[in-house]
């Protein structure tokens, strides 16, 4: 029992000493640099653009988990799911030289991309589903980005403890050609708890890069003033890592 | 004419490396025990979120355990993602410094004899009879086994199911899917490594402990004779 408590000593000096080290300011900025250095080693070691595996059907979890959001109360959600989301509208807003705001239908009839992957959240699980939808980049074609936008925001519909949630992806992820607007999956709309009706896929990113119940569209210069600045609802709560492909 | 430096037991880059590594294993490990706090199941093939499909339901694993001290998976991540790199590089430097200056070729490869089950079994028994002599040779052949299997496989099997856990690693190296067969396989091989890991470390001390501890850790910061 001595050896076990001393053991726990040891274990708690560790844990506690490393939670007040965070706090003082080298450790945390050297904390804060880690992503800038994974994402460069991701950099080196291959390309951005490099496509997400894809799965065969076989290969589909019978269920796919909803995690985080997955009954948005709001009373305007609620009316739209009420209505089969008939009067949703995607707008796709700043810096772009034609705003747009598409109804589902709209979203539908653009050319459409199907997709088996692999979705990885952040706590550890993962599960397999096919999505379907058009890709962002010909969204983003039609609305004309223009030269000085750097990132898009993600707009959601749901509020999570108090806040609306909201994602953000550099270009290169935007544009890549799995990064789709999904509006199905396995074949059927959206369900509620995985983001209906419109929800993105940034495949090669962590799950909670991949915004649900998504309103809108946004090209931006800087994250500064969007939110707390970090880029995301997690980013700027609790300090999940802004480039989630690790 | 000058006396050739005398031959230290063990080289500087073997203790760098020695002592790097312990710290980053046991940062790694208890952060890592912080992140499977988040997720406290473990699956085969590479999907896997429901009770049902786990081959193991894990214990939550207390505060004194994980870095940091309280549920954070945020700073856990980031904690053992730091470490990662100096855990990842200086294995790696140590691997080439060792193929330099000969420590594998001299103290870590063992000869065919070495494998016949009699030689085993006598190696076996002077160690339960705690007798650690070893004649001429650096390490008997449970340590070259045993430390061989650490640095060769272990060690590299945790970097590799490390980034096969990674979404952006995956599409640009599909290949780590492959060689651990999915994801969560992956995340599982993560797992069991790092208690086999913790296993021979506590192999490692109580052998240690028995065989002179003092010397044994005074040979490891200064080179010894």
């Amino acid at each position: 029992m001595k050896r076990r408590s001393l053991l726990a000593g040891a274990g708690a000096f560790l844990a506690t000493g490393c939670s007040k080290l965070a706090e003082t300011g080298p450790v945390s900025s050297l904390l804060s640099s880690v992503e800038d250095w994974n994402r460069g080693l991701h950099d080196l070691l291959g390309r951005r653009t490099a496509l997400a595996r894809e799965f065969s059907s076989e290969d589909i979890s019978p269920v796919f988990r909803g995690n985080g959001t997955t009954d948005p109360q709001d009373a305007a959600y609620k009316a739209h799911l009420a209505a089969n989301f008939a009067l949703w509208r995607l707008g796709v807003t700043g810096l772009v030289s034609t705003p747009l705001s598409l109804s589902l239908d709209d979203v539908r009839a653009l050319p459409q991309r199907t997709q088996i992957t692999r979705h990885d959240c952040v706590e550890g699980w993962s599960a397999i589903g096919q999505w379907t939808g058009p890709q962002l980049a010909h969204i983003l074609e039609m609305a004309g980005v223009k030269p000085e936008a750097r990132f898009i925001i993600f707009h959601c519909a749901d509020m999570l403890n108090g806040s609306a949630y909201y994602e953000s992806v550099d270009l290169v992820d935007a544009f890549h050609p799995q990064t789709i607007i999904a509006h199905s999956l396995n074949g059927e709309p959206l369900p509620v708890k995985n983001g209906a009706p419109l929800r993105m896929r940034i495949e090669r990113q962590l799950g909670y890069k991949h915004a649900k119940y998504l309103t809108g569209i946004e090209a931006v210069a800087s994250l500064a003033d969007v939110g707390a600045g970090k880029g995301g609802y997690w980013e700027d709560r609790t300090g999940y890592q802004w480039y989630a492909g690790i | 004419m000058t006396k050739p430096a005398p031959q230290r037991k063990h080289a500087l880059p073997t203790r760098l490396w020695h002592w790097l590594n312990a710290a980053c294993l046991i940062g790694l490990f208890m952060s890592g025990l912080g992140i499977s706090n988040a997720h406290p199941r473990l699956y085969w093939g590479d999907y896997g979120f429901d009770r049902a499909d786990a081959w193991l339901h894990l214990v939550r694993f207390p505060n004194w355990m994980t870095i940091p001290g309280h549920y954070s998976l945020a700073e856990a991540r980031l904690w053992h993602l730091l470490i990662a790199w100096p855990f990842a590089f200086g294995l790696l430097l140590f691997m080439v410094v060792s193929l330099v200056n000969h420590h594998f070729i001299r103290d870590l490869v063992t000869r065919p004899r070495e494998w016949r089950w009699s030689a085993i079994k006598a190696d076996i028994v002077k160690h339960l009879r705690l007798d650690f002599r070893h004649e001429g040779v650096k390490f008997n052949f449970l340590q070259k086994a045993s430390y061989g299997a650490v640095i060769f496989i272990l060690l590299p099997l945790m970097i590799f199911t490390g980034l096969a856990m990674s979404p952006g690693m995956d599409a640009n190296w599909p290949w780590l899917l492959d060689i651990f067969f999915g994801r969560q396989s992956a995340r599982s091989i993560h797992f069991l490594c790092a208690w086999t890991l913790v296993c021979f470390l506590a192999v490692h001390l109580v052998l240690v402990l028995l065989s002179g501890p003092i010397g044994q850790i005074r040979d490891m910061i200064t080179g010894g004779t």
